[in-house]
């Protein structure tokens, strides 16, 4: 094992400080989507409360949205990641090679 | 309603029977290929992402989300969909933060990265500490569960009903480790999901497949308030904290951090998430249908006069549209899903107990695998003892409640050392140490002060605390506690490995 060169480390470094933007960014947004919803249950029962359609209160719209958020980060993730993060850890690993 | 619940059921009994069975000879069969401590722990490493992904979901889906919120939801409307999304909305932070970095620094359990450039002894012996008080919560909530239901169910005695328990996850997790397991988790998923689903299918038949249809009969028979929040959320402090306790508490569980070691490389770890959320996100979206479903057509007395927790919603509705075939189904599917989750927690424990406190601490490491996998065998004998017994011993207490103490104590204790000590360069061995132990102290003393305990249980008027939930003050202790310590006594040395630590972090063990 060869000692990483300067650049190698740098190109690490960056790619280390992208994912955690990324992650701690994610789960900011994961965190406030969740936050403003339980802030809506406890100051605006009566707005979830009003029917969109007969049957789906704007609540259980919301409710239904939160779950699909919750998917859309994931897959928001999983794509940066499988596209651009292993390469980026492809590129590191064989430069160093 | 002629209820056939709390009879003794030939059919639940004999899907029963066929599920052991099976889960069983899964466990012969994986007996067979479990010959090392990597086989034992993380199943030779061979997991796909579709396996883990299935096997993550029956971990985390227990008898009290299929059970517990269906029955909320039939009983309390929109309040019981509160929990389906707050049991969901911790897997974004799993995948972002946890599972990969933690695949590639560690080899059996979370202890591993939280000591990886730490000081092993004291680091090991605090996050077991951390992770074994998770571990009993969790169980107990499951065991006492159990007992309730297979009492429910087919009728047979509590004490029973846990000892059964107790001796069937011993055969899967002693003989067939973590390979078994994670069969047992993946038949059990799929048992869960197709139960559930096929479930919901049979209740949206009587309304066209148009669920605003069941939710307007719900609200025209029950009034418009079950569609819309109630008294479940009176206090928003209260409720974010429960809310962010459960959120983070997902990233601290050791059950769950332990199936990130089964698969290969990182990149199946994160796959495994996004195929584990689809299926608990889809589960959470059926139990809209099943809860509505069992409010409708079971009614809310029916439910509250077999189980006034409203537990035994889904099987009542299940032998409502699908007569006593369909309910010993169900019943049977409830059954396999707290063996799956007692048999995850107490590998996770075994690996505490032997990887960790054996091992690291007591013989520094100095330990052949023909030893490590008699004492993690040992371990796991003894806290199948432990299990039933607490089982037996909290007859009654409240499962839900229990849960949310697990989750409480993983967000707090263990969620904080194990993000610092991988992304926050200045992180030291004291930092660590003091971290998970007031983060594991300050959430039990709030629960013991909390209006809970203090006014629920021991019937004073008034709480020290007035927070049900004690997340809100504990995990952001945590994490102060372990920041001010680890810069008022740097560790030079747990400094100088962090550039090696960040290189295995992101290229793994071959960098």
């Amino acid at each position: 094992m060869s000692s990483p060169s300067s650049s190698n480390h740098a190109a690490l470094e960056t790619l280390a400080a992208a994912r955690w933007r990324i992650g701690l960014g994610l789960t900011a947004a994961m965190t406030a989507i969740y936050v403003v919803f339980i802030l809506l249950i406890a100051y605006g029962k009566g707005f979830l409360g009003r029917l969109l359609a007969p049957g789906l209160s704007i609540g259980i719209a919301l409710g239904v949205l939160v779950i699909l958020a919750a998917w859309a980060l994931i897959l928001v993730y999983v794509r940066w990641a499988n596209d651009h993060y292993d390469r980026e850890v492809a590129v590191i690993r064989g430069g160093r090679r | 309603m002629s209820g056939a619940i709390g009879e003794p059921n030939a059919l639940a009994m004999l899907f029963f029977f066929v599920f052991i069975a099976a889960s069983l000879g899964i466990t012969w069969f994986a007996a067979r290929r479990t010959k090392t401590t990597e086989d034992f722990y993380a199943a030779g490493r061979s997991v796909t992402a579709v396996q883990n992904g299935l096997a993550l979901a029956g971990d985390y889906m227990s008898a009290a989300s299929f059970l517990g919120i269906a029955g909320l939801v039939a009983l309390s409307g929109f309040d019981g969909l509160i929990y389906s999304i707050g049991f969901l909305v911790g897997w974004p932070v799993v995948l972002c933060l946890i599972a990969e970095p933690l695949r590639n620094l560690g080899r059996y359990t979370f202890a591993d990265v939280v000591a990886f450039r730490l000081q092993q002894r004291p680091v090991r012996v605090a996050s077991a500490f951390g992770g074994l008080a998770v571990i009993a919560f969790y169980l107990i909530a499951q065991m006492v569960g159990a007992g309730n239901l297979i009492r429910l169910l087919f009728g047979l005695s509590y004490e029973m009903a846990v000892i059964i328990v107790g001796a069937v996850m011993l055969a899967y997790v002693l003989f067939g480790g973590m390979l078994a397991t994670t069969w047992v988790q993946i038949v059990k998923a799929v048992l869960l999901m197709s139960g559930a689903a096929l479930l919901a299918l049979m209740v949206l038949a009587q309304y066209a497949f148009n669920p605003l249809a069941l939710f307007a009969d719900a609200a025209a028979t029950f009034g418009p308030s079950v569609l819309a929040p109630g008294r479940l959320v009176s206090d928003p402090i209260d409720a974010i904290s429960l809310g962010i306790a459960l959120m983070f508490g997902t990233a601290g569980l050791p059950h769950i951090l332990m199936r990130f070691y089964t698969v290969p490389d990182a990149r199946t770890a994160r796959v495994s998430v996004a195929y584990a959320t689809a299926a608990i996100g889809l589960f959470y979206l059926f139990t809209f249908i099943l809860g509505f479903g069992a409010m409708v057509i079971v009614g809310q007395d029916a439910i509250r006069a077999i189980d006034a927790g409203g537990n035994m919603a889904a099987p009542l509705l299940a032998e409502a549209v699908g007569g006593q075939a369909f309910l010993g189904f169900i019943a049977a599917v409830a059954f396999a899903t707290i063996l799956a989750v007692v048999a995850g927690l107490t590998l996770a424990g075994a690996a505490a107990l032997s990887h960790d406190i054996w091992v690291s601490v007591v013989r520094r490491g100095h330990a052949d695998g023909g030893e490590q996998l008699l004492v993690a065998r040992g371990a796991t004998i003894l806290l199948a003892i432990v299990s039933i017994l607490l089982g037996i011993a909290f007859k009654g207490q409240n499962v839900a409640y229990m849960v949310g103490l697990a989750f409480a104590i993983a967000a707090s204790a263990n969620f904080p050392a194990l993000l610092l000590s991988m992304f926050w360069k200045p992180f030291t061995t004291r930092g660590a140490v003091a971290s998970i132990v007031v983060g594991t102290a300050s959430a039990l003393l709030l629960i013991y002060f909390s209006p809970t305990i203090q006014v629920d249980l021991l019937k004073h008027t008034s709480a020290l605390v007035p927070l049900r939930n004690p997340g809100i003050i504990s995990i952001p202790l945590s994490f102060v506690v372990g920041i001010v310590v680890s810069l008022a006594m740097p560790e030079a040395e747990a400094a100088a490995k962090f550039a090696a630590t960040e290189r295995q972090l992101h290229l793994g063990e071959e960098a």
